[in-house]
Formats: C-alpha cells, sequence, structure tokens
C-alpha cells in the first residue's frame, strides 16, 4: 500500500478518489506523525481489542481501512515502518532479522515499485517495504483474580524452593533461569507465580518452541486456572484474534505481539529452533512490556549459559531432583570401535548386538539413539534380523505418531530413532543407548536429554543408559559431569529420598 | 563455493567440478538436499497435457493420450484450442510446499529455485520463437499478493510476454467444479490484433484440469493466433 500526503495529513492511497501527485510506501515517509489522544473520539472497542498488545499486518485485520485510518488520526493507532534501512541493508521491524541474504526485491503491484520484504518471517505474511506494522496505543483493562489456582497437587521441596523464586522472580520483574533436570516436574513449578500473577492483574504468556507443547501444556493450565481465559496460540489455531490474561504460545508467535506481557515464559529455552534463531530472542524482547519478568525453563542450559551461572552473571535456581526423589540415572560409556564401517557391511559391534539382545531377553523395552536418516534404515534392517518387530523412526516420518504411540503400549519391543525423541516423549520402565555417542550431532544438551528418558516414573526410577561410541568427546563427558553433578547436589540438599 | 540455500536458509558448499570451471554454468541457489527433493516430470508422457503416465493409473491411458485429453478433444467446442501442454515438476508434497510458501506467503525470490529447470524444459519443447502470455490474475488477487506467479515465471525465459489477457472473475478456480469452471469465461482479451498468424505459449503456474488455459486458449485463437500451446511450472 501507498500513502499520500494531502498537505496536512498522510492518507493511505486506497481512502482517496483520485490522486494526482506522488504516493509512496510507508517506508519513504520521513517520520510518521503521531497523534494526540482524542478523548471525545468514540473509538471500535473491537479494534483496539484485536490490536491489544500486538503489532500487525493491515492483512491481519478484519476491518476496513477507513476505521483503521480514522483511529490513526485519532490518536488511538499507530502505523509503523515494517522494514527501516540501516547502515547495512535493512530490518525487519517484526522479526529483527538484518542479514542481507533473507531479503529480497520484486515488482510489487502494491507499491509499483521495487520493494523489498523480509523473507525470514515470510510464513507470518509478507513484510516488504509498503508493508505499514499497526500497533494500538491503548491497552484494555486488567482483570484481578482472586485465587485463580485449583490444584491439589503438592509440590516436592525442591520444586517448592524454585516455585518460590519464581514468585519473587514476577513480583520484582526479574530474569530468572529454572534449571530443572528431565523429570523434575517444572509445569508444576510456575502454578505458585501464575497464580500470584494472576491476582496482581498481570498478562502471562508461556511460549515454547514446538507446537505439541503448546497444545499439551494449554489443557493443563486451563484446568489449573478454570475461570481464567487461556488462549494457546501456534500456526492453524483458532484463537487467533482471540485475548486471553494467559496466553501458551510457540515462539514463533510472540512475533506478532508487541509489549503485550508482564510475564513471559519461555520453555525449553535450548531447544531448536530458540537457540539457533536469533529471531526468537528479538521476538521475546519485544513481546515483553518495559517492565516485566522474563522466566527460562530448562533440563539442558546451553554451555555459555552455564557459565554465566557459574559467574553469577545470570540468576538461575536449580531443581536437582526428579520429582520421585530418586537420583538420576548415570551414563556409562563403552567402546564399540568403528561401527560405522561394520554397519555398511550390515553388522553391528558385539557389544551393541549383546546390550539389544540382553534387552529382548528381560523384556524390557528400549530406545536406540543413532545420528542420521541413513544410518537409523541400516540399522533397523540389521536389528530386524533379531526381532522383527523392531521398528525405526525419524522426523520425516510419516507413521512417527503410530510408532511411539505402538511402542507405549509395548507391541515393540526396540525403537531406533534419530534425536527427535530427545525430549518429550515419556515411557515408564526403558533403557536407553547410544550408538555413535561421539557425533557431533550429540551436544551436551541432547545426551542428557537422552539420559532423561531413563528411570521417569517413580515405579521404575532406575535403567540402563549406554554411550556406545568410538572415542569419547567432551560433550560426553561434560553430559556425565553434568548428571553427577546433579545428583550431588540434590543429595546435598536433601532433596533425595532416604532409603 | 559457499551460499545459503534460497529455501532451507542453511549454508551449503555446492560442489565444483572441473566441467564447472571450465563453462560458464550456473551456480545452483539451493543446497543439494533441497536440490534433490523437486521432481521432474520424465519418463513416458501424454502426448497433449504432458503429464506423467507412471504416476497415472493404466486404465487411464488411451494410446498416448490420458482419459482427460481424450475428453478435451471429444467435445467440439473445445477441441483442437490447444496443441499441446508442458510442464516441469510433479506436483507432490514438497512441492505443495514450495508452491505454497511462494505464492501465498509471497516469498517472490523462490522464483530464481525454478529458473534452471523451467529453462531447459521450456527450450526442450518450445521454440525460442515463442510469445509468451502469462495466465492474468484478478486486480484483488494481484494486490492482495504483491505479484503475478505466472509473469515471474514468464519472465525467466527472456522472450517478449504479451499481457493480453485480463482477468474478469475474482473467484479462485480451485473453489469450482469443473462443469462451473467449464461454464464461466474468466478472461477477456485487452489488446487484440497483433495475434495474427502468431505462435504463442501460456504461460501459469499449475496445469490442474486444463480449464484455465483451455479457456485462455479459446480466446487466444478467436483473436487469429495460429498455434496454442501451453507451458506450467507442475502439473497437478
Amino acid at each position: 500500500m501507498r500513502f499520500v500526503y494531502d498537505g496536512t495529513k498522510w492518507l493511505p492511497q486506497p481512502l482517496v478518489d483520485v490522486w494526482e501527485g506522488e504516493a509512496v510506501p510507508i517506508s519513504q515517509i520521513p517520520t510518521i506523525p503521531a497523534y494526540e489522544k482524542n478523548p471525545h473520539f468514540s473509538v471500535s472497542s473491537e479494534l483496539l481489542s484485536f490490536l491489544d498488545g500486538k503489532h500487525l499486518l493491515l492483512d491481519e485485520l478484519p476491518f476496513p481501512l477507513e476505521l483503521i485510518q480514522e483511529h490513526y488520526e485519532h490518536g488511538y493507532i499507530f502505523y509503523q515502518k515494517g522494514i527501516v534501512r540501516t547502515d547495512q541493508g535493512y530490518r525487519c521491524e517484526r522479526c529483527g532479522n538484518e542479514r542481507t541474504h533473507l531479503f529480497a526485491s520484486f515488482a510489487c503491484a502494491r507499491c509499483e515499485r521495487l520493494c523489498t520484504y523480509c523473507r525470514q518471517c515470510i510464513t507470518m505474511g509478507r513484510v516488504s517495504e509498503c508493508t505499514p506494522l499497526v500497533v494500538s496505543f491503548v491497552r484494555s483493562e486488567r482483570t484481578f483474580y482472586k485465587q485463580p489456582l485449583v490444584w491439589h497437587g503438592t509440590l516436592s521441596s525442591g520444586q517448592q524452593q524454585a516455585a518460590e523464586a519464581v514468585v519473587r522472580a514476577i513480583e520484582n520483574n526479574e530474569e530468572l533461569l529454572v534449571w530443572a533436570v528431565c523429570g523434575a516436574g517444572k509445569t508444576e513449578v510456575l502454578f505458585p507465580g501464575i497464580n500470584w500473577a494472576l491476582q496482581l492483574g498481570k498478562r502471562i504468556c508461556l511460549a515454547t518452541p514446538r507446537t505439541d507443547v503448546v497444545l499439551e501444556l494449554a489443557p493443563r493450565l486451563k484446568q489449573a486456572f478454570p475461570s481464567v481465559p487461556a488462549i494457546a496460540l501456534y500456526g492453524g489455531s483458532e484463537d487467533r484474534g482471540k485475548q486471553a490474561p494467559l496466553v501458551i504460545a510457540t515462539t514463533h508467535q510472540l512475533l506478532r505481539f508487541y509489549r503485550a506481557f508482564d510475564v513471559v515464559v519461555i520453555d525449553e529455552v535450548d531447544a531448536f529452533p530458540y537457540s539457533v534463531e536469533p529471531m526468537l530472542s528479538y521476538a521475546t524482547e519485544k513481546a515483553r512490556c518495559e517492565t516485566s519478568a522474563l522466566i527460562y525453563l530448562t533440563a539442558t542450559p546451553h554451555p555459555h549459559w552455564q557459565q554465566e551461572i557459574k559467574q553469577k552473571k545470570r540468576t538461575a535456581v536449580t531443581i536437582p531432583a526428579r520429582y520421585h526423589g530418586y537420583p538420576l540415572p548415570v551414563p556409562s560409556f563403552e567402546w564399540c570401535g568403528n561401527w560405522r564401517k561394520k554397519v555398511k557391511r550390515g553388522t553391528l559391534p558385539k557389544n551393541v548386538t549383546a546390550w539389544v539382545e540382553k534387552r529382548l531377553v528381560d523384556g524390557k523395552q528400549a530406545f536406540l539413539f543413532v545420528p542420521h536418516i541413513e544410518l537409523l534404515q541400516h540399522v533397523v534392517s540389521i536389528l530386524k534380523k533379531l526381532d522383527g518387530r523392531i521398528e525405526g523412526v525419524h522426523a520425516e516420518d510419516d507413521e512417527r505418531k503410530e510408532k511411539v504411540g505402538a511402542f507405549r503400549q509395548g507391541a515393540i519391543p526396540l525403537l531406533v530413532t534419530t534425536t527427535i525423541l530427545e525430549r518429550g516423549v515419556t515411557v515408564p520402565n526403558i533403557d536407553v543407548a547410544v550408538l555413535g555417542a561421539e557425533d557431533d550431532l550429540f551436544t551436551e544438551g541432547a545426551l542428557v536429554q537422552i539420559a532423561g528418558r531413563v528411570g521417569r516414573s517413580a515405579q521404575y526410577p532406575s535403567g540402563d543408559v549406554r554411550f556406545f561410541h568410538y572415542g569419547k568427546t567432551k560433550a560426553m563427558l561434560a553430559a556425565k559431569r553434568q548428571i553427577v553433578r546433579m545428583n550431588n547436589e540434590a543429595k546435598e540438599r536433601g532433596l533425595l529420598q532416604k532409603r | 563455493m559457499n551460499g545459503y540455500c534460497l529455501l532451507c536458509h542453511r549454508r551449503y558448499v555446492s560442489r565444483m567440478s572441473w566441467s564447472d570451471l571450465l563453462t560458464v554454468k550456473q551456480e545452483d541457489v539451493l543446497c543439494d538436499v533441497c536440490r534433490r527433493s523437486f521432481s521432474l516430470i520424465e519418463g513416458d508422457i501424454c502426448d497433449r497435457c504432458g503429464r506423467s503416465f507412471s504416476l497415472l493409473d493404466e486404465t487411464y491411458r488411451q494410446g498416448e493420450c490420458c482419459a482427460d485429453c481424450l475428453r478435451w478433444q471429444q467435445d467440439d467446442e473445445w477441441s483442437g484450442m490447444l496443441t499441446k501442454n508442458r510442464s516441469v515438476y510433479v506436483y507432490d508434497d514438497f512441492m505443495k510446499e514450495v508452491v505454497s510458501r511462494w505464492k501465498f506467503r509471497g516469498d517472490y525470490a523462490l522464483v530464481e529455485a525454478f529458473r534452471i529447470d523451467v529453462r531447459r524444459e521450456f527450450f526442450r519443447h518450445f521454440s525460442s520463437e515463442s510469445l509468451l502470455i502469462p495466465i492474468p490474475l484478478s486486480r484483488e488477487r494481484l494486490y492482495e499478493r504483491g505479484f503475478n506467479q505466472a509473469k515471474a515465471l514468464a519472465d525467466l525465459l527472456f522472450l517478449p510476454v504479451f499481457d493480453v489477457l485480463e482477468r474478469h472473475d475474482s473467484e479462485k478456480q480451485s473453489k469450482k467444479s469443473r462443469y462451473e469452471r467449464l461454464r464461466t469465461a474468466p478472461f477477456r482479451l485487452h489488446a487484440g490484433g497483433q495475434l495474427q498468424g502468431k505462435s504463442v505459449v501460456i504461460i501459469d503456474d499449475i496445469y490442474t484440469t486444463g480449464s484455465t488455459v483451455y479457456h485462455a486458449a479459446r480466446l487466444l485463437k478467436e483473436a487469429g493466433a495460429c498455434d496454442v500451446c501451453s507451458f506450467t511450472l507442475i502439473r497437478a
């Protein structure tokens, strides 16, 4: 869309019947004037509520352009430039992209000139030089809830200590990292904090990298806070355009928000894609209010975050023990020679085969992690000779859900998998092995997550974690160290079951 | 050579061979993995619409032609309007994903990913004397998308492009039944005359039932074009 200047103000061209003068894309308006809020203007509460805490494309706003323009002229909303020029090139104001290779230009039919757009956030609709981002200056009324938490569970003492730290961070608008081992029960740790925030009338967003986690968390939170409107946002979600004091969203959806939340919780901060996409940390900063709390949840913080915690540059609280109070299973390392060569020849190293056979004989289910899809297929066909029920699963597997389901029901004795199952999948009473733990793909975090699959239920709190390798790596050692350190800390703090 | 893959944005190194050094070969904008995910239409194809027989049930094949094309030929109203259609890619899940990002999300730059294949396949089937006529969008749709995908494809070929068609209905073709598609003529000609005796190639992103292309072809024939073919990125 282009704007025209009629001598007093900027108007969207479609609102002007005949125009002989120049029409420019928003990026070429030197400064977009902001107007004093007119208290006598009769506002559209639908529009303002739709825009509450967001910045959106005109295409995303189901309102007539006239109405939007009126609200702009009366000081209720504002047009921001979607793309701005920088010294090095461009910046996308929605996603923060400044990398030249993620911009492209085309002959745009909207502004009738060569128009540069951002390719990084294109899946959420195109932001180009002629795209205004519409923001509102008005926030909706806060709602204060009296004791909204309805939950009858109890927190372990490790969870309790972390929960108190979360409450304090929310109260004081601080940043906090909650480092909770796999199986510590980190969602419940948030309950007292969210409860307190809702009593103070705060707006809360829980963001996580993956849609399936949003779908799993949303009903749990709705159940815990039944009187509070909560919405779940992800690509294709039906809650789009709705407002609620409690928002559960994928980290991508944060891009549409603008100074919206008093509390932002980022779950699995280390998981793909948050850690690889600076876009999402930009989105988090943008979605927070200027004074707000930011809580990170993770079982496996990045090495440089661990360093910052050690140097006391980053406030963190740890939950070193699992909810059930048993220590984490510690991985053992076993050298298995040049296993890739063996796999190519159609066999597996003897100790690996022996490990698998033992599980089959004992009837104990297991995951076997391998680094790559191509290897996975070879390994599966080798293992199928031992037991035809053995299956493999990887990221692009259409039957992924079915296979994991069959494993849960016990129909598959051993599941060979790539790192996609390193998180989230919890099956009681299993053992875990990694073939080729020395591969670059198995970072410290990935290995800790893999080990974290074992001993999750109170009924079966232990199990075997074996890293088969062709040369130990720093990541392997660091993973083991991290697990041992957590167990020691848990013991020192008296968080383990007395037996 | 180093670059970022146009599709997956990952850094990649394109393999250099002696022939790359000795000939002026254009460097691929995609990484190996993404490039291999495109499926070209290969092997036995329908003489008329260019679809691959290997993906088609045997019963739909009638000699060198598919059942759909036979239906067009048996209809007096449409018979002989379109000489042939040729397409570059098979419409598989990967292609659906790519096209959706290109067309509906509006990532214009992806047209570069098609350049090499589009140029090679076009000149394999059509002469470099052809006149290109891209299928237009309605005004509303053009504003919404910001660009016309058929025009973007035509621009890859460096041949004269004639924008003589104009769309006067805004309904999406995909929302209509075959019967509805046939009944309503979606185009009109806005600059007639120059087509007398010309051989033209209609350019579009996708050939599904063929009705878009047949409608355009009939209009162009009526305006005097002697031979009308079509070329699309995808044969669904």
